[in-house]
């Protein structure tokens, strides 16, 4: 990595104060600090706490644990759109298929990611020129996130409007990085989801029926196709209780939820890769495994008394552990809800959040019809309710220790 | 025709630098309630523009016969009594119009802008120059009211008073309104860009 040092290092003075390229000194700056470490670090003198980890390398570990979620996502981008032409059946898949399913998956994804980035990062690093700040690495991980949670079918001019919306409203309004309320990536998900939701529900868009960058274009579509989520299915579902079906009519099990291959937002379906995710997140300490069990045990314990409750409607009585494993939910207590700046704090709060998130989800998904998947609002109530809960969780501590106390007020 | 500096302070103050609305931040609600499309909003701003120069005329003319005790309840009954005229009018000419405002006119009666208005200022001035800062702050009401309408008409309809303006091409090639723009929360988030725009223009002023 010398050479290019070396090169970052001959730059330098054209953008400090003075240089030929001043105006775009956080451009560098950020690069600066994204590849190597930063300049600033702690005085060398008095009582200071050292750590290898700062926010740029945690971010990295959070994108990390995505990208099993990501590669994943890309193969059943392809899988399903080719089990939608009829080019692969069901069960019949060899090592060339797989391979073309996953470029078909990768070149229709990667327009997400690079408008994503582009468009967060381009007004990241506006708004730092403009404040003289330094850029903050906080969109690293939204601006891989958001490809993961909209349908593959959204358009890319969609994706944009709604980053910039997030970013700018739910993000820099709030004074940047690790100041938001409401996490940004799902911001940009509630944006589209309210702002064009013919694109963003229903059956048709999370499949990619067409082709990508005119490859496999026009192609008749198998009998028997249809393209609706395990979610979407239980929610228009007439009967008391429904028998969950992939793209081409197979039937879906536990086992099938979690091994992932029916449609569905690109990141969530397959539960294994996002529980190498959160293992990832879990060995290094980024996410806290608390704020992660109780949101299953809360989705969990709703799930089930919603089964014995006796409503008599499908979303009511799927079993629970299916709640659990289907739609959003593994992806968001993952990786949403631990978010450490929009989550709880307190070590009693992020119990009390996480549960509250599945009890939510949960209701949402059973009582609401219009809604077939609670997750992202859930969540995003939660992030509004963390600094309630973790005022209340302080002022219970406080009041506990006055009792304690011996000399009154 | 030149304007003194106080009645240029009266008239032209609550359109910019005073606004009642995003400066004083009063009348929000219905800012937020009839914006979705231009037609209404042009209306309602209307409407407020002369419920508070007519009243503001009335209790001025009032001022040293109303017992300060009762004074609230006076102003009250002649607010009420405008409405109600601006409403049976809206409903003999404009029925549709009407309609689609449903309660908000009859709601204008509990806008803040009125009674701050009048406690304010009509109380207290003479007849000429509360008729025109009540000209002034329905004005000013009127002008936040239309620019946030333009904006959730244009985005979420794609048109602007009724007529399509984005052209069908554009619906043809994947273009599609934006349905948040019909929602109260954006038209809030919209007052609150204005404010934005508003506070960073005249930041030497404040100083």
């Amino acid at each position: 990595m010398n050479w290019l040092y070396n090169i970052v290092e001959k730059l330098r003075p054209q953008f400090e104060e003075g240089g030929k390229f001043h105006s775009l000194h956080s451009l560098f700056d950020g690069f600066d600090t994204f590849l190597f470490t930063p300049n600033t670090t702690s005085k060398r003198f008095g009582a200071q706490i050292h750590d290898a980890t700062d926010s740029k390398r945690t971010m990295i570990i959070v994108v990390l644990a995505l990208v099993p979620a990501m590669l994943f996502g890309m193969f059943n981008i392809g899988y399903q759109h080719f089990l939608a032409t009829g080019e692969i059946v069901a069960g019949g898949l060899t090592a060339a298929l797989f391979w073309k399913a996953f470029a078909f998956g990768l070149l229709a994804l990667l327009p997400f990611i690079i408008v994503s980035y582009v468009v967060g990062l381009g007004i990241e690093f506006t708004v730092a020129q403009w404040k003289k700040e330094e850029i903050a690495e906080g969109f690293l991980v939204t601006g891989f996130i958001i490809p993961l949670i909209v349908p593959i079918d959204t358009p890319l001019w969609m994706v944009a409007i709604a980053t910039a919306f997030a970013v700018i409203f739910a993000k820099e309004i709030f004074g940047g990085t690790g100041y938001n309320i409401f996490n940004v990536a799902l911001v940009t998900r509630a944006f589209l989801f309210f702002a064009y939701p013919t694109k963003m529900s229903g059956d048709k868009v999370f499949v990619r029926t067409d082709g990508t960058w005119g490859w496999d274009n026009v192609q008749p579509l198998v009998d028997g196709f249809t393209g609706a989520t395990p979610l979407g299915q239980m929610a228009t579902a007439q009967e008391a209780t429904v028998q969950l079906h992939d793209t081409v009519g197979g039937s879906l099990g536990f086992l099938d939820a979690m091994n992932g291959l029916y449609p569905g937002s690109v990141g969530e379906t397959c539960v294994w890769a996002i529980l190498l995710g959160a293992c990832l997140l879990l060995l290094t300490g980024v996410a806290s495994w608390k704020t992660m069990l109780s949101i299953f045990v809360g989705g969990g314990l709703t799930a089930f008394l919603f089964n014995i409750s006796g409503i008599d409607n499908a979303v009511a009585n799927t079993p629970w552990y299916m709640h659990l494993v289907l739609g959003g939910f593994a992806f968001g207590a993952v990786f949403m809800a631990t978010d450490p700046v929009t989550s709880a704090r307190t070590e009693c709060g992020k119990w009390i959040y996480g549960f509250l998130i599945g009890v939510m989800a949960i209701t949402i998904r059973v009582l609401n019809p219009g809604y077939p998947e609670g997750m992202m609002l859930a969540i995003l109530l939660m992030n509004a309710f963390a600094p309630l809960i973790d005022w209340c969780v302080v002022q219970a501590n406080i009041n506990k220790r006055m009792k304690r106390a011996t000399v009154k007020q | 025709m030149k304007l003194s500096d106080k009645t240029r302070e009266v008239l032209l103050g609550p359109l910019n630098a005073n606004n009642p609305v995003v400066v004083q931040v009063l009348g929000i609600c219905s800012a937020l309630a009839v914006t979705v499309q231009l037609k209404p909003a042009l209306v309602m701003g209307i409407a407020v523009t002369i419920i508070v120069a007519m009243s503001n005329v009335i209790i001025s003319l009032l001022r040293n016969t109303i017992p300060m005790r009762i004074r609230i309840i006076v102003q009250l009954v002649v607010v009420a009594a405008l409405v109600t005229l601006v409403s049976e009018v809206l409903k003999a000419f404009a029925y549709d119009v009407a309609m689609q405002l449903s309660v908000y006119i009859g709601l204008i009666i509990t806008n803040c802008i009125l009674m701050g208005r009048l406690e304010a200022f009509a109380m207290s001035n003479n007849v000429g120059d509360s008729l025109l800062d009540g000209l002034g702050n329905g004005l000013g009401y009127a002008i936040i009211l239309i620019i946030v309408a333009f904006f959730r008409e244009l985005l979420g309809s794609g048109t602007l008073m009724g007529f399509q303006v984005v052209p069908q091409w554009c619906f043809e090639h994947g273009y599609v309104n934006n349905g948040m723009m019909m929602m109260p929360a954006m038209a809030l988030i919209l007052v609150g860009c204005i404010i934005w725009v508003h506070r960073s223009i005249n930041k030497e002023e404040k100083k």
